[in-house]
């Protein structure tokens, strides 16, 4: 098994800490994981990116030219990655951020409206969980039991009173992604 | 004792590494893309537990002359920084060589040259080999390629730095410095006690005792007679160094009929193309210098009888590229591929370098 994941959007829409999330559920799992962020000024209001890789093998590069899923969250990422999706790949954009949706027929385009349905749940900050969400249920690569491990991993203690609100986030991206 | 497995980037690698090393101090001074290293050391408060120093210096020129001050008394030192903070360094780092102290540098290189860009870069490949102070020196030069080396590497550099009397540095890159891997950290090691110190490391400047002269630590010696002397003896060291220290990994070199040379972050990128090139049908050799100095030579110069042509794919517009061609001395041809400022490239690119150069 090995999945090579891009993650882009506007930099605060907790892109890279999707990664971080399924980076660490990946280690749950014991897969070998690769984590490498876009870094310095992205973070901070730019696109952002991350491309994320989960293997039963050693993981060669970091560094990739195309990828089996990326998940687009803005529309310069769109431009930037669509072509870069591996014929038969997945494409995941949040219905939001994305006002001219992607044109290849050669893949499998997925919408999720993580933004609406963070809104409805109060709370935006949940829309990279609703994100993960609907990743985990077309590429179940980490058990939902992992998941929850790698957030407890990921976030720092004094914020574990957010994981039951994060599982309801992932569960209902698990609910609302559909084909495009 | 358990494994402890974590995920982490190679920066806070480097900072637990050092703490479990059992290193004595830490002078640095914030620079993207490592300051992780600090931020790490800071949060981990090593001070508290094994004693250890962490010390945010007011520059990168007063880390560097703390490390000299620290490794003087047979301390385990170290600092890191990136590279106009490393260029800024380069004075002390000549004396500390001159002054035949072991310390640890580390170079998590950013695109220059200048103040340049804070994404990773390769370019300071001369700087760290060929020695970016002044005089005839060289640093024992270790190349990372993962978060687990660059956990690895503190203990290895700090022991062959101590074995050598010499300082030795860490040349990573951002790619490596940013990037989180699963990583099994060292086992703790206790910090050297005093005595121990003194036992090791006779001529450290820890007082004198009745029974012997005093301990001078210095590079300045105005009479040239025993300042060639003292280069005679540093060329020794190298010479020890060079013949006992040269470490590289090959990666399905045997019949390759092309061969890769690339260090850090760019040999990882390439073990991608060479499986990009397999399923072409293409039989491409990686050999990684893990020491880039002592370089691989011999290593290099056994693949050349075989193999029709050799890329030296790195992050510079053309610097190790010198020592393969050195190594493979006109056997067959060698060919360079970067990218400059910054730009990292994907596997696939480097695979169409090699078919345009080489093919």
């Amino acid at each position: 098994m090995k999945e090579e994941i891009i993650i882009a959007g506007f930099g605060g829409q907790g892109v890279l800490s999707m990664g971080k999330i399924l980076a660490y559920s990946g280690l749950m799992e014991g897969k070998e994981v690769t984590w490498m962020p876009s870094y310095g000024p992205e973070q901070r209001g730019g696109t952002a990116n991350v491309t994320v890789i989960l293997s039963d093998e050693r993981i060669s590069s970091p560094v990739l030219n195309s990828f089996d899923v990326a998940v687009i969250l803005n529309q310069p990422s769109l431009e930037k990655f669509e072509n870069k999706v591996k014929p038969g790949g997945i494409l995941i954009y949040d219905g939001y951020g994305i006002h001219h949706p992607p044109t290849r027929t050669d893949i499998n385009v997925y919408r999720i409206n993580a933004m609406e349905a963070a809104i409805e749940m109060n709370n935006t900050k949940a829309l990279n969980m609703i994100v993960l969400g609907g990743l985990l249920k077309l590429k179940p690569m980490v058990s939902m039991e992992n998941v929850l491990k790698g957030l407890k991993k990921s976030l720092p203690e004094r914020h574990h009173n957010l994981i039951p609100l994060n599982e309801k986030a992932i569960l209902k991206g698990m609910e609302i992604i559909q084909k495009a | 004792m358990k494994e402890e497995i974590k995920l982490m980037k190679g920066n806070e690698a480097i900072a637990h590494a050092a703490i479990r090393y059992g290193a004595d101090g830490y002078f640095g001074y914030p620079i993207t893309p490592q300051s992780e290293v600090m931020e790490t050391l800071m949060e981990e408060q090593p001070w508290e537990t094994t004693g250890m120093v962490v010390l945010q210096a007011e520059s990168e020129v007063a880390a560097i002359n703390m490390v000299y001050g620290g490794a003087s008394c047979g301390k385990a030192v170290m600092t890191t920084s990136s590279s106009p903070g490393v260029s800024l360094m380069q004075e002390g780092v000549s004396y500390l060589a001159g002054a035949e102290l072991p310390c640890l540098i580390v170079n998590v290189m950013r695109g220059g040259p200048g103040l340049g860009t804070i994404q990773p870069s390769q370019a300071d490949y001369f700087q760290a080999t060929k020695g970016g102070g002044h005089g005839d020196y060289h640093l024992i030069t270790l190349a990372p390629a993962s978060v687990q080396e660059m956990a690895d590497f503190v203990a290895l550099g700090f022991d062959l730095a101590f074995k050598y009397r010499n300082p030795a540095i860490l040349l990573a890159d951002g790619v490596i410095g940013q990037m989180m891997e699963k990583v099994v950290l060292p086992p703790f090691r206790k910090r050297r006690t005093e005595e121990e110190i003194r036992q090791q490391n006779p001529w450290a400047t820890l007082g004198k005792p009745k029974d012997r002269k005093r301990n001078v630590v210095t590079s300045l010696e105005l009479d040239p007679a025993i300042m060639e002397q003292n280069n005679i003896r540093f060329q020794a060291t190298y010479k020890r160094i060079a013949e006992n220290e040269v470490r590289y990994e090959e990666i399905n070199c045997e019949n390759a009929d092309y061969l890769i040379v690339a260090f850090g972050s760019m040999s990882r990128i390439c073990q991608k193309t060479i499986e990009l090139a397999a399923e072409e049908g293409i039989k491409i050799g990686l050999l990684r210098p893990i020491t880039l100095w002592p370089f691989p030579t011999e290593a290099i110069a056994r693949q050349a009888d075989h193999v029709k042509g050799i890329l030296s794919a790195e992050l510079n517009a053309g610097q190790m590229v010198e020592d393969v061609r050195l190594a493979v001395n006109g056997k067959v041809r060698v060919e360079h591929f970067g990218r400059l400022g910054g730009i990292v490239p994907t596997p696939d690119e480097v695979l169409t370098a090699l078919k345009e150069k080489l093919m």
